[in-house]
């Protein structure tokens, strides 16, 4: 079951985009590089901007940064070695990284994965869809200038999140807590209260949040009918998560593989009609309407039991030679691991299949006959980590 | 969901001489996959999206063997809701026949994907609309994913300095002094 027809408020087409200035052809283009310290990039990004007038004609985007070949690291040590790295990938969603390298492998292995170690897995990636889709509507409303108060408002509730985390993993952000055939500790009943509690309090924020944003004239004036993307493009280029979906493509891999236990709850997959910025921003805020249904139902329903298989063997394990590639639904999109082994106790190839760094191929079709101050949003629209990007 | 046998039927007889041949995956991941020979590729690549739907090239990713290079293609179809179909092509060998035909015109997702192969593993796309290092700068010559790939000697120095480490900077300052 989708949700479609979820704006309240669209003006007519066109409306906020002055009438386009056709280039006579004369004049020189202006190149700028955008990047790679430029606020607006999430860390080291860098677009090489042509511009004719305001107009974008050309951009090509730089990346690696960042990069630390990651894989490579991967390679010289043993499998459960690289778990605390995938948390350095995309690091506002370290749980998710984690699961996904944990399906991977366990994949590769063949191993089962106790019943209450699959909630805890469910309510912890839930929680962090909602923290990342809250922190990135916040980046993407300070990106068009609304300096703070949107943010101050999405942290306020990463900030009872990140508690959470802290208080079961250790950690707030790189958490490192899930392990190949379970997770590494479990929860107590006081920290299930304290989830409760929290998620009880979202639909609130969610409610306050699109209330401040949607109908907002300046958000609906910079995002309505910008940085539209096609659905055939969009499948073709092999854009995955909300991005897909908020052109009106039905690909969720939660409902499509029903990984873990995603297939006993009751959730709906929103999908947008336009492919816009302003849908994008819309998807993320209806996905986090989603995830509190599913937390509700799975913070209801957690069984008592083992976190972690007893036959589980964490150090020094060798899978059979093979191959596996998992992958799962991560806020950014589809996360997956694709691991080769041959027989060793390291993987003869470890390999992240990046959403973000999938995400940006079509950043320039999305951005040509733009205006220079769109493609700002439209690059903030993508939720995009440099941490995953460059590896 | 079609088996891998099924698919390489079809191929057949869409295609003759493709010469896919099955690469049975003895982990239980169960993950089966296709070789295709490099001179069909392109041909069967198109019938695969056209005709049997796999419309989404998920995962591109290289793999340095002993004696070859081979990139992995993962791909799915959104429209049918199945996959994965993993499908791969091998070098002639490692160091001078490199070559592989992309398939960047076929799924465009292809094309940061075989950029970052070509950069790392050093497999040339035949056919890519625009082959140029992704992540390592361009002026970089080696290809750091192959397994032989040998670290340049830039010892920095280190605060916490320990037994490698020192071990390495003593190599460093030896070759310094031999090269001065």
């Amino acid at each position: 079951m989708t949700v479609t027809g979820f704006v309240r408020e669209r003006k007519p087409e066109g409306w906020n985009r002055p009438p386009i200035i056709e280039p006579d052809g004369e004049g020189e283009l202006l190149e700028v590089a955008m990047g790679p310290h430029h606020p607006s990039t999430h860390g080291v990004f860098r677009m090489d901007v042509a511009l004719d007038g305001e107009r974008v004609v050309r951009l090509k985007p730089v990346f690696g940064y960042l990069h630390r070949n990651h894989e490579k690291l991967a390679e010289g040590m043993n499998y459960l070695g690289s778990m605390p790295f995938t948390d350095r990938l995309d690091y506002i969603c370290s749980l998710t990284n984690n699961w996904a390298y944990a399906l991977a492998v366990e994949k590769l292995t063949g191993q089962e994965v106790p019943e209450r170690a699959e909630y805890l897995r469910v309510i912890l990636g839930e929680l962090t869809r909602v923290q990342n889709h809250a922190s990135s509507i916040g980046f993407l409303i300070q990106e068009m200038g609304a300096s703070g108060t949107p943010l101050m408002y999405a942290f306020r509730e990463r900030e009872k999140i990140l508690d959470l985390f802290e208080s079961l993993t250790g950690s707030r952000m790189m958490c490192n807590y899930m392990r190949f055939g379970g997770c590494r500790v479990d929860a107590s009943a006081a920290w299930l209260d304290a989830a409760r509690k929290v998620v009880a309090g979202l639909p609130g924020f969610v409610d306050e949040f699109e209330r401040l944003l949607s109908t907002n004239e300046i958000v609906m004036a910079r995002t309505q009918g910008v940085g539209i993307l096609r659905p055939e493009l969009a499948v073709n280029a092999g854009v995955t998560g909300p991005m897909l979906r908020a052109s009106g493509v039905n690909y969720d891999i939660r409902k499509v593989d029903g990984y873990g236990i995603y297939n006993r709850f009751n959730f709906r997959v929103p999908l947008g009609d336009h492919g816009d910025v302003y849908d994008r921003f819309m998807i993320r805020m209806l996905e986090m309407r989603e995830s509190i249904r599913i937390l509700t139902q799975a913070l209801k329903d957690i069984p008592p039991g083992p976190v972690m298989d007893p036959k589980a063997k964490l150090r020094g394990f060798r899978p059979k030679p093979g191959e596996a590639y998992g992958r799962i639904e991560a806020p950014k999109g589809e996360l997956g691991f694709y691991l080769i082994s041959d027989g060793g106790p390291n993987p003869y190839r470890y390999r992240v299949r990046p959403p973000s760094l999938i995400n940006l191929t079509i950043l320039e079709d999305m951005c040509l006959g733009q205006n220079v101050a769109d493609v700002v949003l439209i690059f903030g629209s993508v939720d995009i980590v440099l941490g995953e990007v460059d590896r | 969901m079609r088996t891998v046998e099924e698919i390489k039927a079809a191929i057949e007889t869409a295609i003759p001489g493709a010469g896919a041949e099955i690469v049975p995956n003895p982990s239980p991941s169960g993950q089966h996959s296709l070789r295709l020979a490099p001179s069909h590729a392109v041909a069967v690549a198109r019938f695969l999206r056209d005709e049997l739907s796999f419309d989404f090239l998920s995962n591109a990713s290289g793999v340095d063997w002993p004696d070859c290079l081979e990139a992995v293609y993962h791909l799915y179809s959104v429209a049918l809701k199945e996959g994965p179909l993993t499908i791969r092509m091998r070098t002639a060998n490692r160091t001078g026949q490199v070559e592989l035909p992309s398939l960047t015109p076929i799924w465009r997702s292809a094309e940061f994907q075989e950029r970052e192969i070509f950069d790392l593993f050093g497999i040339v796309f035949k056919g890519h609309p625009d082959l140029r290092r992704l992540l390592m700068w361009p002026e970089f010559k080696d290809h750091p994913m192959r397994r032989d790939y040998v670290e340049p000697d830039d010892f920095e120095y280190e605060p916490t300095a320990h037994d490698a480490v020192l071990a390495r900077a003593a190599a460093h300052r030896a070759a310094k002094e031999a090269g001065r």
